[in-house]
């Protein structure tokens, strides 16, 4: 068990890649405290969870745009568990449209919730990762964040930021021992890429070396790496898992 | 000395790894007591925890010396 007893929050946990990465890290033994828009959807994700092993769930319908929001479910997890070992900030949204069509309202939603998302998870759970002077942090970025993407400006904008903001919390909170790194997912099976038109998918399959979709498991296993102490010395990175579709 | 400096000064000593002689009033946590950004919020905490009280971020700013944190936190026990 490589999370044994320790304390996950993971943001956008109700579905997809999030809900995994929860199922992967409780099958590790970690406590967790999951946190999505979606109630309903989040109640049964931590329903399963609970059937498949004895770990404990705390459950949020967290909007993670709102700081108020996020230092209290942050507040109650410390309650809850005692302690917050490792962040996973995954929540994202997508509002694709070209540029020159892109409304004001779909660059700020993108950009709050991936972007502004991300900065008010890790202020909360700064606190108390410095003062148990460990902590891991793990960024769901994408690999749009780094070849950007036609109909993806606020998308990609936000994911490079979060590359950026990934590296600059490093940089500030290593001394204190907590580890912060990004996962720059490729093409992977979700309700997100569910979206795509077909000859967008076809067109993406063409570049990808190892020739298929990656699946939700390739990226958890990352994060379950990131998270446990396998990658002690590994901090302000990306991480690719993209089949080489970006080299 | 008010109990309440020498409780300060303690901590300040103990946060940022400094001798007792060392933590007088004037000095300050960064110039004079090696202090970091990141020191000088994790002893704003540790002062949240022994006194009980929450110091908002546009007060702990303003805390740069051994003796404004102890007006301070003096101010803040009165008032309560």
């Amino acid at each position: 068990m490589k999370l044994e007893n320790k304390v996950a929050m993971i943001t956008g946990a109700a579905r997809g890649i999030g809900k995994h990465i929860a199922m992967l890290f409780a099958g590790e033994g970690a406590d967790l405290a999951i946190c999505d828009v979606n109630e309903g959807t989040l109640d049964a994700t931590k329903a399963e969870i609970e059937s498949a092993g004895g770990r404990k769930v705390l459950t949020g319908k967290i909007d993670v745009t709102s700081t108020r929001e996020v230092e209290d479910f942050v507040k109650k997890i410390l309650d809850n568990f005692g302690s917050l070992d490792i962040l996973v900030n995954n929540a994202g949204i997508t509002r694709d449209n070209i540029v020159l069509r892109m409304s004001e309202q779909e660059w700020d939603a993108v950009l709050d919730v991936n972007l502004k998302g991300a900065f008010n998870c890790i202020k909360a759970v700064a606190r108390p990762m410095m003062k148990s002077r460990s902590g891991r942090i793990v960024n769901m970025a994408s690999i749009i964040g780094l070849m950007g993407n036609a109909g993806q400006a606020n998308y990609s904008a936000s994911k490079g930021g979060l590359i950026a903001l990934t590296k600059s919390v490093a940089k500030e909170l290593g001394s204190r021992n907590i580890n912060v790194n990004a996962i720059a997912p490729g093409f992977i099976q979700t309700d997100m890429t569910d979206k795509l038109t077909d000859e967008a998918k076809q067109k993406l399959l063409g570049v990808i070396p190892l020739g298929r979709m990656g699946n939700t498991q390739d990226v958890a296993k990352l994060a379950l790496f990131l998270a446990s102490d396998d990658s002690a010395y590994i901090t302000g990175q990306v991480v690719q898992v993209d089949g080489g579709m970006v080299m | 000395m008010s109990e309440v400096a020498e409780k300060v000064k303690s901590i300040v000593a103990e946060q940022l790894g400094v001798k007792m002689e060392e933590v007088k009033e004037d000095a300050k946590f960064i110039d004079d007591l090696g202090a970091d950004s990141l020191d000088t919020v994790e002893l704003v905490m540790a002062l949240e925890e022994e006194f009980g009280a929450e110091i908002p971020d546009e007060d702990a700013e303003k805390l740069t010396t051994v003796g404004e944190a102890i007006k301070y936190v003096t101010e803040k026990a009165a008032k309560e």
